[in-house]
């Protein structure tokens, strides 16, 4: 499988997240952010960062990029999307998936490893692994906007249909999220967005390479 | 060309801690008595069509998911 990486002016994470591709799956290169060609590749992934010094609301413009014209007909063709961060931010403004992120609850930038558990009605095996739900995966998360909100209805939904792929352990939500919402489902699965950073938990020597799994579980949806 | 000014506001409901964070600010400062504090943005700009602006809103200027906007002419 192939991934490509989306670079927009202001994405920061593109290099880690090309690295953690590269080590999942075996092949990954970077995609600019004006080319209406994703060039074959397989999988997306819109990574994390300022993109357009995140100007009027995190993700607000990029999502009007070419390139996000591509990754909305990969989304609708079945194809692996993972937004990460700011990443997931843009999927969210671009209306792939559901609800919108906030200024963090008590203002301030978070920088620190989280533990991220499967959604309750969920229990997202493939994405666990070996791991069972009781031992959650341990991943960075460092962003200032990242409070996960939906309107209840839209909340009720996503548990109802399994969307809901990670939440923080007990005492792990550093933002305010709604119902310890860290990670959403397109209805279909194939989109994914979240806002700790697997791409930043793929070496031992950074302390954890659970964030591979994530990477590994949306391959799957390659075709 | 149209002269207009965008209110953007978070919507009611949704908790706003950039507005809670100046309204506990504001007694340290002497001013006591102001409350339901809410912090939003304003855009101003000229427009060739005015009967875009309502599109213009929804799809970039404010996200009505979680915001309210106000379109005023000049």
């Amino acid at each position: 499988m192939i991934w490509g990486v989306l670079q927009f002016p202001g994405s920061c994470d593109e290099r880690d997240a090309l690295h953690a591709c590269a080590l999942a799956s075996g092949e990954a290169r970077l995609i600019w952010h004006e080319d209406r060609d994703l060039g074959g590749v397989d999988g997306v992934v819109v990574p994390g960062g300022f993109s357009y010094g995140d100007y009027l609301r995190a993700g607000a413009i990029a999502r009007f990029s070419p390139a996000m014209e591509a990754v909305a007909e990969l989304a609708a063709a079945g194809g692996p999307v993972l937004g990460i961060c700011n990443g997931f931010q843009v999927l969210c403004e671009a209306g792939l998936l559901p609800g919108a992120l906030l200024r963090n609850e008590n203002l301030r930038f978070v920088c620190r490893q989280v533990d991220l558990l499967p959604g309750v009605d969920a229990p997202e095996t493939s994405l666990y692994g070996g791991k069972s739900a009781h031992q959650p995966l341990s991943i960075p998360a460092k962003h200032g906007e990242g409070r996960y909100y939906a309107p209840e209805a839209t909340l009720n939904a996503l548990e109802a249909n399994g969307q809901v792929a990670f939440r923080y352990a007990p005492g792990h939500n550093p933002n305010g999220s709604a119902r310890d919402i860290a990670g959403v489902r397109s209805e279909a699965g194939n989109v994914l967005g979240l806002m700790p950073h697997p791409e930043h938990a793929v070496d031992p020597l950074s302390g954890s390479t659970d964030g591979l799994r994530v990477f590994e579980d949306l391959a799957r949806f390659a075709t | 060309m149209v002269r207009a000014r965008v209110l953007i506001r978070p919507k009611e409901g949704i908790l706003d801690p950039q507005g809670k964070a100046v309204e506990r600010a504001l007694p340290a400062l002497g001013f006591e008595g102001v409350g339901h504090v809410r912090v939003g943005r304003m855009v101003e700009l000229e427009a060739e069509d005015p009967a875009a602006l309502g599109e213009l809103c929804e799809k970039l200027l404010a996200n009505p998911l979680i915001e309210d906007y106000e379109i005023q002419t000049l």
